[in-house]
């Protein structure tokens, strides 16, 4: 029962997320530097970070598909994996109109941030051909399972290449160090990180309810049907 | 890099937010039509096993005495 919890999570989502943007629009201080068009960063970090995350959850979930053979684990990867590419297209939207606003550009090719998540991105859009030209479901959920660890392990491994590059154009918000935000920016963010969090979870929950309500409602057709 | 006017940095902000949470909706547009499906896929399936009784079987509500209605 992939339902249970979802309507405390939802209103949860909803609570955290208005208090976010609150926190966005009439909290957090003016940047110095970018002024009013810093605000696009508490909503594209946050999105990219939770992203990259739920890439890796599709990893860690195809893991355990391959462990257990357990169905039920390859469609908590396939869902973390599709939550995770509509979040990206986001991430890539509102990153291309936070660079037009700051740089005058919609794209920057020398960025090396940018570019990164551009190629994770793309490498994530080879899993749906990948997955639907098999129809073998045993087959299908195998290669899945393979492809969500190996593209899983690569996004941490493209993480830390960005952070050792010698270009950083983007502000460096979870450094050792502390960063370079005053404290009502870093709390803004953090609530951001947690909102976005909650809203994947609430979507991810969401489909996998709806998507255990068509398989269920799929065998309960093939019963009856055999027995008519 | 100078802070841009208020006046035209405000669309590129709201362009951002607007966007995500376009998204947002459009999902729940489409997981309402899955759900509306889903809905209509489980009436086939009782009138199905409604039409699959035998004609002078009893209804399961009459069958063990419980009232109806």
């Amino acid at each position: 029962m992939y339902s249970k919890g979802l309507k405390p999570v939802s209103i949860a989502t909803v609570v955290v997320v208005a208090i976010w943007l609150a926190m966005v629009f009439f909290y957090a201080p003016l940047d110095a530097d970018q002024g009013f068009v810093q605000k696009i960063f508490y909503v594209h970090v946050p999105l990219a970070i939770v992203a990259l995350c739920g890439f890796v959850a599709g990893g860690i979930f195809g893991l355990l598909h391959l462990r257990s053979r357990d169905r039920s684990y390859d469609m908590k990867s396939y869902v973390a994996i599709h939550m995770s590419i509509i979040f990206g297209c986001v991430v890539l939207i509102t990153g291309a109109i936070w660079a037009k606003a700051a740089w005058g550009h919609w794209w920057v090719w020398d960025e090396p941030v940018l570019v990164s998540f551009l190629v994770v991105f793309l490498l994530y859009c080879v899993y749906y051909p990948l997955r639907f030209s098999i129809e073998d479901p045993d087959r299908q959920a195998r290669y899945s399972s393979v492809f969500a660890i190996a593209a899983g392990a690569f996004v941490p491994i493209n993480f830390a290449a960005v952070r050792m590059a010698e270009s950083f154009t983007h502000p460096r918000v979870l450094s050792q160090t502390g960063g370079s935000m005053p404290g009502e920016m870093r709390l803004t963010f953090f609530v951001g990180i947690l909102a976005v969090t909650l809203l994947f979870v609430t979507l991810w929950k969401f489909e996998m309810t709806s998507k255990n309500a068509s398989m269920q409602l799929k065998r309960l057709r093939r019963r009856l049907e055999a027995t008519a | 890099m100078p802070a841009l006017p208020l006046d035209e940095a405000g669309k590129y902000v709201a362009g951002a937010y607007v966007t995500l949470f376009s998204f947002v909706v459009l999902y729940l547009s489409i997981m309402a039509s899955k759900v509306a499906r889903i809905e209509r896929e489980l009436t086939d399936l009782a009138d199905l096993s409604e039409r699959d009784k035998a004609p002078g079987e009893t209804p399961d509500e009459t069958r063990d005495g419980e009232p109806v209605g």
